[in-house]
């Protein structure tokens, strides 16, 4: 039962482990940054599965061997803290390495499920201050934006944004996912993942000094946006307390009025009646299926600020409390949204990770589209079936031992079980009662709906059913149609 | 590695048993002149029963026979992992040396084995956590067991981690 199965055992008992792998996610021959979505993990008992990087760099540039915890950003060196670093330890986290950056897994006060039932329920806020935040501004920042993304922005309005994906030039493979928010005509406002920030600001920076080279100096400003925090308030009462904190009156004050996908610029009033020193970037967003905000902080010449504004969403503690990294995975995964690193690569395209319609829908013409692999990816855009020989899909498996990342898919009615695909995320959901639930890869032909697969776990066939996703019903704020 | 550990494991016992470790303070010294050096003559008195741990976060514990043990994770382990969700069990004799797991423990964020700390064969998987996976996170050095074995050679329990040492080093945050 253990011959075909290399434990990984840091501290032992609890690395959790997956197979190892003869399959793996077909390529699109991407050659900037050859990775294998499946390299065995190096997980101990004090870094769990969920402790896995929400993004994260394989094995191939990691030189410890394999351990994929920390990012590329910071392999071996010491981990980077977050402005709520302090925070989290007065309140009892469990830290551990992720994506280069020592990050809150869970609290003291709520176990895992406990705190992801407490966001499906109430709303939890999640320290986010990892992520990368980018301003880019100028005539060409439209431009270049629109090259390393296939999105419309042109056709968002202000404070307006989008889920996109920075492309490969010629393969068009997904270097990283990221949320972009046009600010004003000429100005945008993005944020990329930690764990892909060495890659991302190598591609950015090539993109954007060729562009320079062609249209001039002064056509585009980027910077990284180093001094601030960003924190997500998560869950069904997030609304409710957010308002309860907006500084001021009059029609811009009303989150009634924010939607999905828009942001404002807001200051929240502080215990002692104040208003914050500058205004919060808060964008109606997040990664859990849940209505809530993303809020970004700036810290010049207030340097606690993000700290204040914590506690004061924590204020009430009846309806917020704090969440780490374990609820955030499992959170996202109900909600169908992929993880970096895990579920997506650089191996994949938009539409070979099923994330077809970032592409937007006036910039499928292949006589006019001018993005980044555009020639590979609307192709598999106009006919997948031809073009794609893996789909990714969700799967609900049988009751028993979850399938997790690594486990091998196989053809239920092949006896030889040849794997016809491989999972990339997988845990019993906590708000399904423990329902295993799992997103992979699977050979074209096997990915409908309703299709019964094998999933080996630990050497044991279970049966899964393709699935659509999300598992748990979203419920972004778009007010009424 | 393991068939080399068996093949010299006989003499091994003997030495460590003259060598009195830690863990010889609770327990008869073995019957000087003993046929086989690898035969512990454990007491049948409860109170020389014998629980040992590993760095891997199991314990294992000897019945007063000296021939079976029940095998479970620790408090730290079980409080480490968070809600347990499934309890994966051993199949009835299941043959494992030590270090090959009897059985896996599935939290929402991790899977994890439990390995054998030693060599031996499978009498039951605890039924009781078919159902009730969580009572791991209640009782995990108690009730809560994993697995039920027969030792093969109650001398492997020898060069364990004694209750002490392991909470002393294996145990802390």
């Amino acid at each position: 039962m253990s011959a075909v199965r290399p434990l990984r055992r840091g501290i032992n008992l609890l690395g959790s482990k997956s197979l190892s792998q003869p399959t793996s996610i077909v390529a699109n021959g991407s050659t900037l940054l050859p990775r294998q979505l499946t390299s065995p993990l190096h997980r101990g008992l004090r870094t769990p599965t969920a402790a896995r990087p929400f993004l994260r760099v394989s094995s191939v540039s990691s030189p410890n061997g394999g351990v994929r915890f920390a990012s590329s950003a910071a392999p071996s060196g010491p981990l980077r803290q977050t402005q709520l670093y302090d925070l989290h330890l007065a309140r009892g986290a469990k830290m551990v390495p992720f994506a280069g950056f020592d990050m809150p897994l869970q609290y003291s006060d709520l176990s895992h499920v406990e705190s992801h039932k407490w966001t499906r329920e109430k709303a939890s806020l999640f320290d986010v201050s990892h992520m990368v935040q980018h301003e880019l501004s100028g005539p060409g920042a439209i431009e270049l934006l629109m090259k390393v993304t296939p999105s419309s922005l042109d056709k968002l309005g202000h404070n307006q944004s989008t889920l996109s994906c920075l492309l490969e030039e010629g393969t068009g493979g997904i270097i990283d996912d990221t949320v972009i928010t046009r600010r004003t005509d000429e100005t945008f406002y993005f944020v990329t993942n930690a764990g892909r920030r060495d890659e991302d600001l190598a591609f950015l920076e090539a993109e954007i000094s060729a562009y320079k080279q062609a249209h001039g100096a002064d056509s585009i400003k980027w910077s990284i946006l180093e001094d601030r925090a960003l924190v997500a308030l998560q869950g069904p009462l997030a609304a409710e307390v957010l308002q309860s904190y907006v500084h001021g009156s009059g029609p811009e004050t009303d989150l009634s009025t924010l939607y999905f996908g828009n942001c404002r610029e807001l200051h929240l009033t502080l215990p002692d009646g104040s208003r914050t020193p500058h205004p919060l970037l808060i964008s109606r967003t997040g990664y859990t299926g849940e209505d809530g905000f993303e809020i970004s902080i700036p810290t010049a010449g207030s340097p606690s600020l993000p700290a204040q504004v914590t506690e004061l969403l924590l204020t009430n503690a009846d309806q917020v409390r704090l969440a780490g990294l374990a609820a955030r995975d499992s959170l996202r995964l109900e909600a169908g949204m992929c993880l970096y690193g895990h579920d997506i690569s650089t191996a994949q395209t938009p539409p070979g990770a099923s994330l077809g319609w970032v592409v937007g829908k006036d910039r499928r013409d292949p006589a006019t589209a001018n993005f980044n692999g555009a020639s590979a990816i609307l192709p598999q855009l106009a006919s997948p079936a031809k073009t794609l020989s893996q789909r990714r899909v969700g799967f609900t498996v049988e009751k028993g031992s979850p399938a997790r990342e690594g486990a091998v898919i196989v053809d239920i009615n092949d006896e030889s079980r040849t794997p016809v695909g491989i999972i990339t995320s997988g845990l019993p959901s906590p708000t399904l009662g423990g329902t295993n639930i799992a997103m992979g890869y699977v050979k074209q032909g096997l990915h409908k709906k309703g299709t019964e697969v094998g999933i080996l776990v630990r050497n044991k066939l279970r049966k899964a059913t393709v699935t659509g996703m999300p598992w748990v019903e979203s419920k972004f704020y778009r007010g009424k149609a | 590695m393991s068939a080399v550990a068996r093949s010299v494991r006989p003499f091994a016992s003997r030495v460590l048993s003259q060598k009195l470790p830690l863990a010889a303070a609770c327990r008869v010294s073995p019957a000087a002149g003993f046929p086989r050096g690898s035969v512990r003559s454990f007491s049948q008195s409860p109170f020389m029963e014998l629980k040992k741990y590993t760095e891997s976060h199991e314990w294992i514990e000897l019945a007063a026979d000296g021939k079976t043990a029940k095998i479970g994770i620790t408090e730290y382990a079980a409080h480490s992992l968070g809600d347990v969700v499934f309890v994966e069990l051993p199949a009835e004799d299941l043959e494992v040396q030590a270090g090959e797991p009897v059985g896996a423990v599935e939290s929402v964020k991790s899977a994890s084995d439990v390995n054998s700390p030693v060599s031996g064969k499978v009498i039951q998987g605890n039924a009781i956590l078919e159902d009730k996976a969580k009572f791991i996170n209640e009782s995990p050095e108690g009730d809560a067991w994993i697995a039920e074995i027969e030792v093969t050679d109650a001398a492997e329990l020898d060069s364990l981690l004694d209750a002490e040492t392991y909470k002393e080093n294996y145990a802390k945050e």
